[in-house]
């Protein structure tokens, strides 16, 4: 019974412990007002760059993806091949992990095609060839795919299928696409580097003047018996709620940017809404919100605990 | 109750700060530690404290070995000691009710009992009507007495003082020790390292005396005629320890 108390009371006293500390947390933030108000403009200026340049690599990404959804290759049968063979063809196709989706072109289709492009108003003259399809050996299968830089691995792999005569690919489309591409994983790799160096620079700085003007606090705390974790506790929560707030602020003039910016490039540059398929809020504040959240916190946690770590040991 | 034995500290490089120091403190009892600056003063409180540990010799606290506690029971250990410094290190943002609850905070007090205690540890230092107040918007002698309300709240057996007047005028000085006096009346062991040999010559109680790190004098007769014999053979002038350095 006595034992159960002893415990009751020791979780009790947790629980109050904790709560204590969680209001001190707060209550740090207010009394340090410059150093929290450095703090959260740092994060937010290294936040808001870090989403501004990934809402931008998204949108260049997702431009390019659609430009190489739109290259397919063009497969043409052998002469007089059978239609389950091209049926066979085309579940090949289907266990091809790189190829998102084919059409199939029957001759007749592609000649009508032909027809309509090249004898616009000279009904006569296409008519001259009825019942002779002069594309007759044109039946096609269109093959899109996942990855435009499989170009060439897929194209030498059809070739080499029964009853494929001939596989045509346009190598410099693909190319410039995955030159593209690869350029565009350089930049950002390079420019997300460069930003973590400057948000590590910054943070550091904001954190050497907390610890210059925590340092007696502390060392207050521990002479008159605090324990580790009740100095630490309300440094570490006064980093979290800084984290947050440096995450939604900018999170926040970021979605309104976004939005309105798209609405501005759609509205006024009709030509350059139409090459460029902005993707919606929705998708790329679907990353963004936890990337820039797990950033806040993280670095204010970090932070926080860099900041006690050398002074605990009075 | 406090026990030194062969005590000595030096830093990286340089005359040890303190050098085979023994010496023991009965429950109780109220020892001034003197010396001029540089004698080993602050060290010997910052051992007694575990802020330090000694190169070598022995500290035996409250029975407690100190050599023999870790790292993690060092805030426990603590709590028993109270302690009132010189720039009396409250914490500047909290007000004085704050600080001195924040003392029964850590060792889990409930809050109903805090609102109990505070209120009546400021009483007896006289400042209770001045529970809001900020320590910027104290005296020098108000902050110190906040400081030593704090050291108290959690009834330690031992009040350590580095320096307790060292930043006060006389009249604050004399009401500060005053209070000290009334404490170790009460049965609190107090240690006080101070400058202040008028304060010293006037109380009649113990004294130690330290230079360069070794104990020089240790008596409680006090000789008017002959007061470099209590503080080592240094340079007295009737008032304030003149400092050799």
């Amino acid at each position: 019974m006595a034992a159960q108390n002893t415990t009751g009371v020791t979780i009790s006293m947790r629980i109050s412990t904790f709560f204590y500390t969680v209001r001190q947390g707060f209550a740090n933030i207010w009394r340090n007002k410059m150093f929290s108000f450095a703090s959260i403009a740092t994060m937010t200026a290294c936040i808001f760059l870090v989403g501004l340049f990934y809402m931008i690599v998204t949108n260049f990404q997702s431009m390019v993806k659609n430009a190489e959804s739109g290259v397919a290759i063009t497969v043409l049968f052998e002469p007089g091949i059978s239609e389950q063979r091209i049926e066979e063809i085309g579940e090949l196709l289907d266990q091809r992990v790189e190829v998102s989706k084919y059409e199939f072109t029957s001759a007749e289709e592609a000649w009508n095609s032909f027809k309509d492009i090249y004898f616009e108003g000279n009904a006569q003259a296409a008519e001259s060839f009825a019942g002779d399809n002069p594309l007759a050996n044109s039946a096609s299968y269109a093959v899109y795919m996942n990855d435009i830089s499989m170009q060439g691995t897929l194209a030498t792999y059809l070739e080499g299928v029964e009853g494929v005569r001939e596989v045509k690919k346009s190598d410099a489309i693909a190319d410039t696409l995955t030159d593209f591409n690869s350029l565009v994983g350089y930049v950002s790799a390079g420019i997300i580097l460069i930003l973590f160096c400057v948000a590590i620079f910054l943070i550091s700085n904001t954190i050497t003047v907390g610890i210059n003007a925590r340092r007696e606090e502390i060392r207050i705390m521990k002479l008159i018996g605090a324990t580790d974790y009740f100095v630490r506790a309300p440094f570490v929560v006064e980093g979290i709620i800084i984290g947050l707030i440096g995450a939604l602020i900018p999170l926040g003039i970021l979605y309104l940017v976004y939005i309105k910016i798209t609405e501005f490039i759609s509205g006024e540059f009709s030509v350059v809404g139409r090459m460029m398929q902005f993707l919606g809020a929705r998708e790329v504040f679907h990353t963004l919100v936890p990337v820039a959240l797990i950033l806040g916190v993280g670095i204010g946690l970090i932070g926080s605990r860099i900041t006690i770590r050398r002074h605990l040991k009075v | 109750m406090i026990q030194l034995e062969h005590v000595s500290k030096a830093y990286s490089a340089g005359i040890p700060a303190l050098n085979d120091v023994s010496l023991r403190i009965e429950e109780g009892e109220f020892v001034f530690i003197v010396g001029d600056s540089g004698s080993g003063k602050s060290t010997l409180i910052r051992l007694l404290l575990k802020e330090l540990e000694p190169t070598s010799g022995a500290i035996t606290i409250n029975g407690k070995k100190l050599n023999t506690i870790k790292r993690r029971q060092i805030p426990k250990f603590r709590r028993k000691i109270g302690v009132v410094f010189q720039d009396f290190l409250l914490l500047k943002d909290r007000n004085i009710y704050d600080n001195v609850a924040f003392a029964q905070k850590i060792i889990g007090v409930s809050n109903r009992a805090i609102r109990r205690n505070v209120p009546n540890m400021l009483s007896m230092v006289g400042l209770a009507a001045k529970y809001r107040s900020h320590p910027k918007q104290l005296s020098g002698g108000e902050q110190q007495r906040v400081a030593i309300a704090r050291a108290l709240i959690n009834k330690p057996k031992i009040l350590l003082a580095d320096e307790p007047t060292g930043n006060l005028d006389n009249n604050n000085a004399w009401e500060i020790m005053s209070l000290m006096e009334e404490i170790n009346e009460r049965g609190t062991t107090v240690v006080v390292v101070t400058h202040n040999l008028e304060i010293v010559r006037a109380m009649k109680k113990r004294v130690i005396t330290l230079k360069q790190g070794v104990v020089v004098s240790d008596t409680t007769e006090f000789s008017e005629d002959n007061p470099s014999s209590l503080f080592g053979g240094a340079e007295y002038d009737g008032g304030d320890y003149i400092d050799e350095d």
